[in-house]
C-alpha cells in the first residue's frame, strides 16, 4: 500500500457569502504558497494555495468568488457556479467542497449550505471567526448543527495559529470518506429560496443561541460613521489623508526608487562604450523598467488603505455614503475610491476597481478613470503654465496660475462625470442596471499578517504581469524614439531624425488644426510612455541640454516660439488625451482584452482633438493666435 | 414614489416609505412592477437572498444624507443597505 503523501492530489474548493472570511481561512491555510491567475476568457481571479493535510496528502486549494446562492448574477459568481458543477473548461470538479461562515452571521450561510449539499460533491462547513461569535455570548451547538444540516461542521479561527488545526483533521476524514456524485442542483427560483430560508432559520433556532443584542460595538460606530452630517465628513478625513499619504508618503521613496534608477543608468552609461547598446541599456531598459516601478510605493500605499478598509468592513459604508451622490453620474458607490486614487496615478485606480462586483459599473469606472488628473500631467501643466499664463493675481489674492491649475482639474473631473453619465444613460440604458444591495458586515480589527499577504500578492501581480507589457511599449517607444540614427556629422539633436520624428511630422498637419507645430508633434510620441516625458521630450527637439531639469530654460523657449492659444490647446489637448502607454496597458489587462483599451483610447483622442481645437480657435478669436 | 399604489394597511407599510428607527416584522415581498432593468421575479429573487423572508425582524438602522436614500436596515441579526426604490417591494407591519 502506499502512503498518502503518494497518492494525487487533491483539488478543494473554498466557498462562501461574502464577508465570511473566506480569503483570511485561504491566507491562514495556504500562507505565502499562492498564486494568482484569471480564469481563460474572464477577467475573474483564479486564486489558488498550496497545503498539505495532517495525513500527508498535498491539496491545491481554490479561492472562489463569494456568493450568496449558486445562481451566478455575476461574471464572478458564474465562475463560483460553474467551478462546482465542473463546467469550466480545464478544471476538475473539487474533491471536497469548504463552505466558510461567519460563525456571528450564519442565516445566509446556511441556506447556501442547503443549495450546495445538491451539487453531489462532499461538504464540510467551516464557521469562521468562531472566538469573536463566542465572545459575544453566541452558544452554537456544533453537533447539533451537523445532524440538522447533514454535514460535519467544524469551528475554526482563521486569524490565530493553530486556529485550523482541528480543521485539517476534519479534513482528510471527510474527503476520504466522502465520493463525487451526479449533481441533482437546478438554479433555484424565488420560492425555493425562501424555503431553504426558513429551513436555515429553523436550525438555527433549534442550534445557536444568540445574545440578547447584536454586536453594540458596530451599532454605535455606525450610529457616528453612518451619521448624515458626520459619517461624510469622517469619510472625507479618511479619504483626505489617504490622498495625502499617496501622494506624500509615498513620495521619498519614489524619489528614492527613480535615484537609484538614474544611478544605474549612470554606471551603464559610464560602463558601456558610447552607441546604440549603451542607448539602449540606459534609455530603453533601466529608465523604461525605472518609470513602471516608481509607481510601485504609491500602489502598495493606496492598496494598504484599500485592504484596512476592507477588513475593518468600512468600504460597504463608504459605499452606503457615496452611492446617492455618485448614482447621480451614472456611477456605482463604490466607484469613488478607485477614481480619488486615479488623482495619484490611474494605474492604481483602474486596479482599484476590482472593489465594483458589478461588471458593468466596473467598466464605465475603468473608462472613465484616466481623465481625473494624475500627478504625471503635473510637470507639462506646470511647464505651460510657468511659460504663459502671468503671475498675477485676481482680486489681489487669488493667483491667476493657480486658477488655471484649479480649472484643468475640475475640467477633469467633470469630464469623467459627463462621460460616465453618457455611457450610463445612452449606451447601457437597455441594460439591467444593477441595484444597490449589499451586506454591511460588523467591524472587525484588520489582522497584520493578512493584509501583509494580500498587499504582497498585489505588488507581485503589479510587477509580474503589468510590468512586463508597459516594458515592452517602453521598448518600443525607445526604438521609435532613436532609430535611424543620424547621419555622421549633423548638429542637430539626433530624435529629429527618428521613426518618432517622422511620426510626428506624418501626423503634424491633422494637428495643425489645434495649433500644434512639428516640435509638438514630436514631443508626443515619446510622452505615450509616460505623460511627463514629453517635457524631456520638448527640450531635446528644441536642443535644449539639460532635458527635465532645464525646465525653466524650456519655459523661456516656449514662451517665445509658441503663441497662448497654441499654449492654452495643448493644455486642453492633456486634460483628455489617451498619453500614457502604461494606463492602456493596464486597462488591457483589467478588462481582458484589447476592445476597451482601444475603446477608451479612441474616445479620449477625440475627446482632446475636439477640445484643443475648440481652445485654439476660440482663443485665436479673442486675439491670442 | 406618487406611482406607486401603496397597498391597504392590512398588508403592511412598505419599507421604503419607513423613517429611522422604524423595527417590525416582514410581512411580504410584493414586487407590483419590474423597477426599471429588473424583472419583479429577479428583484424578489435578490431580496430573499439577502435576507428577506416572512417573519425577520426589521430594523430601519440609517438613512443617506440627500433624499434619506440608500438605507441601511437590520435584517434579524445582519445589516444590508439598498435603495428605497428596491425597498418599495418589502412590506413590513
Amino acid at each position: 500500500m502506499s502512503t498518502a503523501g503518494d497518492a494525487s492530489p487533491w483539488s478543494f474548493a473554498l466557498v462562501g457569502p461574502p464577508n465570511s472570511g473566506k480569503t483570511a481561512l485561504f491566507n491562514a491555510l495556504t500562507g505565502s504558497r499562492q498564486k494568482v491567475a484569471n480564469y481563460p476568457g474572464v477577467t475573474v481571479e483564479r486564486k489558488a494555495g498550496l497545503l498539505q493535510t495532517p495525513s500527508g496528502r498535498h491539496v491545491t486549494l481554490i479561492d472562489l468568488p463569494g456568493t450568496y446562492s449558486l445562481r451566478g448574477r455575476s461574471p464572478d459568481e458564474e465562475v463560483t457556479r460553474d467551478f462546482v458543477l465542473g463546467r469550466l473548461t480545464g478544471e476538475l470538479r473539487p474533491d471536497l467542497l469548504l463552505c466558510v461562515a461567519d460563525a456571528t452571521n450564519l442565516r445566509l450561510a446556511l441556506r447556501l449550505v442547503l443549495e450546495l449539499k445538491r451539487v453531489g460533491i462532499p461538504l464540510m462547513l467551516v464557521l469562521n471567526m468562531f472566538d469573536i461569535a463566542r465572545r459575544r455570548g453566541m452558544d452554537i451547538d456544533l453537533e447539533r448543527l451537523s445532524m440538522e444540516l447533514g454535514v460535519p461542521v467544524v469551528a475554526a479561527v482563521a486569524v490565530r495559529r493553530g486556529g485550523t488545526e482541528e480543521l485539517l483533521r476534519q479534513v482528510d476524514a471527510t474527503a476520504t470518506g466522502g465520493r463525487l456524485v451526479e449533481s441533482t442542483w437546478t438554479p433555484p427560483t424565488a420560492a425555493q429560496l425562501r424555503a431553504a430560508q426558513k429551513e436555515a432559520d429553523r436550525i438555527i433556532e433549534a442550534a445557536v443561541r444568540m445574545p440578547a443584542k447584536p454586536d453594540t460595538l458596530t451599532t454605535r460606530l455606525d450610529s457616528v460613521l453612518l451619521h448624515p452630517v458626520a459619517g461624510l465628513v469622517i469619510l472625507l478625513g479618511i479619504l483626505f489623508i489617504m490622498f495625502q499619504a499617496v501622494f506624500t508618503w509615498a513620495r521619498p521613496l519614489m524619489d528614492l526608487i527613480s535615484a537609484g534608477f538614474d544611478a544605474l543608468g549612470a554606471l551603464a552609461h559610464d560602463a558601456i562604450p558610447d552607441g546604440l547598446l549603451q542607448s539602449f541599456i540606459q534609455n530603453g531598459v533601466i529608465s523604461g523598467v525605472g518609470s513602471v516601478i516608481v509607481f510601485l510605493p504609491q500602489i502598495l500605499i493606496l492598496f494598504l488603505f484599500i485592504l484596512l478598509l476592507e477588513d475593518l468592513g468600512y468600504m460597504a459604508r463608504a459605499a452606503f455614503l457615496m452611492d446617492r451622490i455618485m448614482g447621480g453620474a451614472g456611477l456605482h458607490g463604490r466607484a469613488f475610491i478607485p477614481l480619488l486614487s486615479s488623482f495619484a496615478c490611474a494605474i492604481p485606480g483602474i486596479m482599484a476597481t476590482r472593489v465594483i462586483d458589478n461588471r458593468r459599473d466596473r467598466l464605465t469606472t475603468i473608462l472613465v478613470a484616466p481623465l481625473m488628473t494624475c500627478s504625471a500631467r503635473i510637470p507639462v501643466y506646470t511647464l505651460i503654465i510657468s511659460a504663459f499664463i502671468p503671475p498675477t493675481y485676481v482680486w489681489g489674492w487669488i493667483s491667476l496660475q493657480g486658477m488655471v491649475m484649479f480649472g484643468l482639474y475640475a475640467a477633469g473631473i467633470i469630464s469623467a462625470l459627463a462621460v460616465s453619465f453618457v455611457v450610463k444613460y445612452l449606451f447601457w440604458r437597455e441594460e439591467h442596471t444593477a441595484p444597490f444591495m449589499l451586506e454591511m458586515p460588523d467591524y472587525k480589527l484588520p489582522r497584520p499578517r493578512s493584509v501583509a499577504i494580500g498587499l504582497m500578492i498585489r505588488a507581485k501581480i503589479f510587477l509580474q504581469r503589468a510590468g512586463t507589457t508597459i516594458f515592452s511599449m517602453m521598448v518600443l517607444i525607445w526604438f521609435l524614439a532613436s532609430f535611424p540614427r543620424p547621419p555622421e556629422g549633423v548638429h542637430e539633436p539626433a530624435i529629429n531624425f527618428s521613426l518618432a520624428a517622422m511620426l510626428g511630422n506624418a501626423i503634424q498637419p491633422v494637428l495643425a488644426p489645434l495649433g500644434f507645430n512639428w516640435q509638438i508633434s514630436v514631443a508626443l510620441i515619446p510622452g505615450m510612455a509616460a505623460r511627463e516625458v514629453a517635457v524631456a521630450a520638448l527640450g531635446t527637439v528644441y536642443a535644449i541640454e539639460g532635458g527635465k531639469e532645464a525646465a525653466e530654460q524650456i519655459g523661456q523657449a516656449l514662451a517665445s516660439k509658441w503663441s497662448l492659444a497654441t499654449a492654452l490647446a495643448l493644455l486642453t489637448w492633456y486634460i483628455f488625451a489617451p498619453q500614457c502607454a502604461s494606463t492602456l496597458a493596464v486597462i488591457r489587462r483589467e478588462t481582458g482584452g484589447w476592445r476597451f483599451m482601444a475603446i477608451t483610447f479612441a474616445y479620449m483622442l477625440a475627446l482632446a482633438y475636439g477640445a484643443a481645437l475648440a481652445t485654439y480657435n476660440i482663443a485665436v478669436a479673442f486675439g491670442a493666435g | 414614489m406618487a406611482d406607486d399604489a401603496l397597498p391597504s394597511p392590512a398588508q403592511g407599510t412598505p419599507l421604503g416609505a419607513a423613517r429611522p428607527g422604524f423595527c417590525g416584522r416582514l410581512h411580504m415581498i410584493e414586487v407590483g412592477r419590474d423597477v426599471r432593468g429588473l424583472t419583479a421575479a429577479e428583484l424578489e429573487t435578490r431580496l430573499v437572498e439577502l435576507g428577506f423572508v416572512e417573519g425577520a425582524y426589521i430594523e430601519l438602522l440609517h438613512e443617506g444624507t440627500f433624499g434619506g436614500d440608500p438605507i441601511a436596515v437590520r435584517v434579524d441579526n445582519a445589516t444590508v443597505a439598498l435603495r428605497r426604490r428596491e425597498a418599495m417591494a418589502i412590506l413590513v407591519t
